[in-house]
């Protein structure tokens, strides 16, 4: 971490920090694929949905190098104490990535669709879950090269806001469909983008719970203060059928 | 002593020769241990326990006072002029660093292995039985069995078991700790004490040491002292960490490998200038 004192063995030195900038460079790829796909949606641009989809298979190349590289850092330095996690802590922040390259992708995808069924939708409660979702992204990738603890509990916290847009999304989206069964095609894929957003705030949440065990050793609490009403808005819907 | 092969334990210790210490209670315990070489304070205040049937790997650098901690624990300081300890290293319920211990007895009940092996320029068996010979007396059937049991134990009668007779010195560096051992634990000790034991060993001779200190825990406490901290966390139940005569921190090998609480274990297990 860079606040401690280097190793002895400045090779060992450099292959962490090695696999640090990996992990920055994994992560600039996906927060580029998340902000062209937030483009191609609020922008209506096919272009940058094409290139958001391009960009899955790098994503998905830079995930296996930096396990490979990991995974050999594990074999011949045998890591312990904060070096250990940190390693740990890689393996697992490349998974979180490499699934919010995939939701950035199935974004990018239907926001295609979005294009010709539903151009007339006022996109501004997704465009604002968007910029919140890349905010946080962008601060969880910071917090790892940074090994800041505090900015990892920032996102964790700032996640709730993610999941009230959420929730707000998801009713409103319900009453167009009860309004209006036409709009039901392009609402579900308006409603799956909106998960996707949410999906890519939990896993920049995890991100940061993962650095902030691999910094101080210890992890964050089980739960977080929830607001979440929507399960208790299904179920009332529900029953009111 | 009649010892019929019921009684004894799993791994051949006679029960009466291993009795546990009461519920919870430490098998060594040692409260505000002072040590001085002179005018050298050597190991400053040190407070620790440790479990019975459990291994404690002792972590540092050298001269950090770990080596120190194991010749305090047999007294073998009292070899030595101008070397004293002060504070309390409880054994089986008696300070056995206040002045009267019997030496003897204590030595039977703390064994130690050192980091060279050490065979006596005698045969394999009067190696193991030498120990033996002072505190008990035993017929030669006894005797053999006594052998054959600490041989087994240590993991190296099936290679010596044809020729008891030969020389020691003739044995390999691992065979040769592994006698060592043997030796040690001839007399049934309570506490084993382990000096480096395997820095001089090939990397398998070194695992069959490890394998060996797994075995013998079930019947005696280890303490470890070692340089490799891989070993260590292979071995050990518990770690301690030294430094500059201090113990910094002390906890499950679990938490001091994944997560040290103390800045300066962190700096060291992982390599850090400190």
């Amino acid at each position: 971490m860079p606040d401690e004192p280097k190793h002895i063995v400045t090779s060992f030195e450099a292959d962490l920090k090695k696999l640090r900038d990996m992990i920055a460079g994994m992560g600039g790829l996906v927060e580029r694929a998340v902000a062209d796909a937030a483009t191609a949606l609020l922008e209506h641009d096919p272009d940058f949905a094409t290139r958001v989809v391009e960009a899955d298979p790098k994503i998905d190349a830079a995930e296996r190098a930096v396990e490979q590289f990991a995974v050999q850092l594990l074999a011949l330095r045998q890591p312990v104490a904060d070096d250990l996690r940190q390693v740990v802590q890689a393996l697992k922040v490349i998974t979180d990535l490499e699934r919010i390259g995939d939701y950035a992708a199935n974004i990018a995808k239907r926001s295609l669709v979005i294009n010709q069924v539903a151009s007339s939708f006022s996109l501004s409660g997704l465009g604002q879950m968007a910029l919140l979702v890349q905010q946080n992204l962008k601060s969880s990738i910071d917090a790892v090269g940074e090994a800041d603890p505090q900015k990892a509990v920032a996102v964790w916290r700032a996640d709730q806001q993610v999941d009230d847009l959420y929730n707000t999304i998801f009713r409103e989206l319900i009453t167009y469909m009860m309004e209006d069964a036409r709009s039901i095609t392009a609402c579900t894929h308006l409603l799956f983008i909106a998960k996707n957003l949410e999906r890519i705030g939990d896993h920049s949440t995890n991100i940061a719970e993962l650095t902030y065990y691999a910094v101080t050793g210890e992890s964050l609490p089980d739960f977080r203060p929830k607001g979440d009403q929507t399960s208790a808005y299904m179920h009332s819907s529900i029953a009111g059928q | 002593m009649e010892i019929s092969s019921h009684t004894m334990s799993e791994t051949g210790l006679p029960p009466g020769l291993s009795i546990p210490p009461a519920d919870g209670m430490p098998r060594v315990a040692i409260h505000n241990l002072n040590f001085y070489y002179g005018a050298t304070h050597a190991l400053k205040n040190v407070n620790i326990d440790y479990a019975d049937r459990k291994t404690t790997a002792m972590i540092g650098p050298s001269g950090c006072g770990k080596s120190t901690l194991l010749r305090v624990l047999n007294r073998m300081y009292d070899l030595y002029p101008g070397q004293r300890a002060e504070g309390e290293v409880v054994i089986g319920g008696e300070n056995i660093i206040a002045p009267g211990v019997d030496l003897n007895q204590l030595r039977r009940r703390v064994g130690m292995v050192f980091q060279k092996p050490t065979p006596f320029p005698k045969s394999i068996y009067e190696n193991v039985v030498f120990g033996v010979r002072l505190h008990e007396k035993l017929s030669k059937a006894d005797m053999d069995e006594r052998v054959e049991w600490a041989l087994t134990r240590a993991a190296l009668w099936g290679e010596v078991k044809d020729r008891l007779s030969a020389s020691a010195i003739g044995l390999s560096g691992g065979q040769q700790q592994r006698l060592c051992i043997a030796r040690s634990i001839a007399v049934r000790p309570e506490v084993l004490l382990l000096d480096e034991p395997t820095s001089a060993l090939d990397p398998i001779s070194t695992l069959k040491i490890e394998e060996l200190i797994d075995e013998l825990k079930k019947d005696f406490t280890i303490i470890i002292v070692t340089h490799n901290m891989q070993q260590a966390g292979r071995c050990a139940d518990q770690v301690a960490f030294f430094y500059l005569g201090e113990l910094v921190e002390v906890g499950p090998a679990t938490q001091i490998f994944t997560a040290p609480k103390e800045r300066r274990t962190q700096e060291y297990i992982t390599g850090r200038f400190g």
